[in-house]
């Protein structure tokens, strides 16, 4: 565990970068220091690898001052990433990978088959290992910029806006890609952004800093955005904060409607028995059991269903996988009002109507509140 | 009567390859004077460029220096050293590093300052000690502009070095001399000549190292 013990970074000129902060950041976990730019996060940062030094206070790693060792001895066992990658662009792809490695005195060989082990895992083409940094996109530089922090398999990672500088597509690619990476290795990851929505996705743990250095918030991001702890969070964390929230509400409670499904070939009375008055719209699927669109009962033809004549159901959710949010996504964009569920393979498992999304979404608030009660 | 008139007389007369005054004996002192002040120079002007270009710090009165070291007249320097210190090596080894270390000193320590800042972050970040992250990662990378910086040095040391049959040495600048006190303007762009054909071998070399010794990584880029 890392831990900020009541640390302050003030410049000569008197400015003061952070202010008696204290942090105590859990192991195997993505802790996230968001805030606007001049609140102190990449300071903080660098001052855990001792990039910069604290005017006043402590960092403690498993519970050794982190001034106790050798600086670069410290700094080898942190993972460093930065904001556009930083590689030396005199080097192959596998030879920057290798950095660490080597610094440690590894041989050449072992070094190098450490590296290509890692070009693989963070999802890099082994063809790049002979390229030099400036044959990559942005996105392939910051993967090799991870496969680089990783390469002595360090317990800890610190990563400085890592994905601020590629373009959204490549960035929510990266992210997942982190997500992946970290259910995987477990490393105790301190991560600087000033994104709060990255923040929300990607941390177990989100600190919302100020100007001038100090803590606004230390909370899960469910918490962040169910409870900011005053304006200044709330106002950082933008609209559609509820509409966000539901993102940490799992839809395994949402009961589904599996009745109203029938299949394309479905006999006149298959259709008649499914058609309840309760059940304005039946949805026609394919004989895999994909969804295939709407259509009022009324309108199908036994045995002769046209795909092109049924309504759109918009995006699908998985049930018990994704959130409440995908779930609700789905119905505002269904022209029915209904949700379509399917199952991992992506055949239909159920309908669910708008109706019983808002009764889920209010069980689930208030289930919230009870355990965030409990909590405190 | 033209130039090349004069080149070919120069060139095609025997007694011109042969001897002290023979054409490869000149040549040989030409480019041993120049090798040694370039040598000298370089000792001079790229340990602390490098230094000051890593650590960005004395960059101001490097270029206050340099600017005024490119100011001295290397034949007026010439005089002043052959009053002080007589005939020989010394005197007129003296102008050519005073003349070649400003471009040298003041090219390394820029080549230095526009590396990116980074990598150097993430050297340091990652636990490389500071020799490394100067020569393993910054070196490289400004390694491009350092060479021209040798090179413009080079090319100007090669074409003054004539000023050192001013103190009684040899090299290509005796051909000039003597030809202009001799009215033999044959032997005197046949030197000048000399001296044009060894600046082009000294780009040559430098196109050379720099092909040799610069990553294609740093040069596809560029």
């Amino acid at each position: 565990m890392i831990r900020i013990d009541s640390v302050t970074k003030r410049y000569p000129d008197g400015t003061v970068a952070v202010d008696r902060l204290s942090l105590e950041i859990p192991d195997r976990s993505i802790t996230v220091l968001v805030g606007p730019s001049g609140c102190g996060k990449t300071t903080t940062l660098r001052m855990i690898n001792r990039m910069i030094e604290p005017s006043e206070g402590t960092i403690l790693l498993d519970g050794a001052d982190i001034t106790k060792q050798p600086v670069n001895t410290l700094r080898r066992s942190m993972g460093y990433v930065i904001q556009n990658a930083g590689l030396f662009q005199h080097r192959t792809i596998i030879d920057n990978i290798a950095t660490v490695p080597r610094l440690l005195g590894w041989s050449k060989d072992k070094a190098r088959a450490r590296a290509r082990e890692l070009m693989e895992r963070v999802g890099l083409d082994g063809a790049l290992a002979k390229r030099y940094p400036y044959q990559l996109s942005g996105g392939q530089q910051q993967r090799v910029g991870v496969a680089r922090a990783l390469a002595a398999d360090p317990p800890v990672l610190l990563m400085d806006e890592p994905f601020s500088a590629v373009d959204p597509i490549v960035r929510k690619g990266l992210q997942d890609e982190l997500l992946r990476l970290q259910a995987e290795l477990g490393k105790t990851i301190v991560f600087v952004t000033h994104d709060i929505d990255e923040a929300i996705k990607i941390g177990t743990m989100v600190a919302v800093m100020r100007t001038g250095g100090r803590l606004a918030q230390y909370a899960p991001p469910a918490e962040l955005l169910s409870d900011p702890a005053d304006a200044f969070v709330e106002d950082f964390l933008g609209t559609d904060r509820g509409i966000r929230r539901l993102s940490f509400f799992p839809s395994t409670g949402l009961e589904l409607t599996t009745t109203a499904i029938v299949a394309v070939d479905a006999t006149a009375e298959q259709i008649a028995a499914r058609a309840t008055p309760d059940v304005p719209y039946l949805l026609v699927t394919g004989l895999d059991g994909r969804p295939l669109g709407w259509s009022a009962p009324g309108d199908l033809t036994a045995g002769a269903v046209d795909p092109a004549e049924l309504l759109p159901f918009g995006r699908p959710f998985v049930h018990g996988e994704e959130s409440l949010r995908a779930a609700l996504d789905g119905a505002v964009l269904s022209p029915t009002g209904w949700a379509v569920a399917v199952d991992r393979e992506g055949r239909a498992a159920g309908v669910v109507s708008q109706q019983t999304i808002a009764e889920a979404i209010r069980t689930a608030h208030a289930e919230g509140r009870d355990a965030a009660k409990v909590a405190g | 009567m033209n130039i090349f008139h004069f080149i070919n007389a120069f060139f095609s007369d025997s007694t011109h390859w042969h001897g002290y005054d023979g054409i490869p004996t000149r040549l040989r002192e030409h480019v041993q004077y120049s090798l040694i002040a370039l040598g000298v120079a370089a000792a001079i002007g790229l340990p602390v460029g490098l230094i000051t270009g890593h650590t960005g710090r004395g960059g101001n009165t490097l270029a206050l220096i340099a600017t005024a070291a490119r100011a001295l007249p290397s034949f007026g320097l010439l005089v002043v050293m052959f009053i002080l210190l007589g005939l020989g090596l010394l005197p007129a080894m003296i102008p050519l590093v005073v003349l070649a270390v400003p471009p040298i000193l003041v090219t390394t320590y820029e080549a230095m300052r526009s590396v990116d800042p980074s990598p150097v972050d993430a050297a340091r970040g990652m636990g490389m000690a500071e020799p490394e992250i100067l020569f393993r990662v910054e070196l490289p990378v400004a390694l491009p502009l350092i060479l021209s910086g040798l090179r413009s040095a080079a090319i100007q040391i090669v074409s003054t070095a004539t000023i050192a049959a001013y103190v009684s040495l040899g090299g290509l600048g005796r051909y000039i001399i003597d030809g202009l006190s001799q009215r033999n303007y044959e032997k005197v762009v046949g030197g000048a000549t000399l001296v044009a054909v060894l600046a082009l071998v000294t780009l040559g070399v430098f196109w050379a190292v720099d092909r040799l010794t610069v990553s294609p990584g740093v040069r596809g880029r560029a």
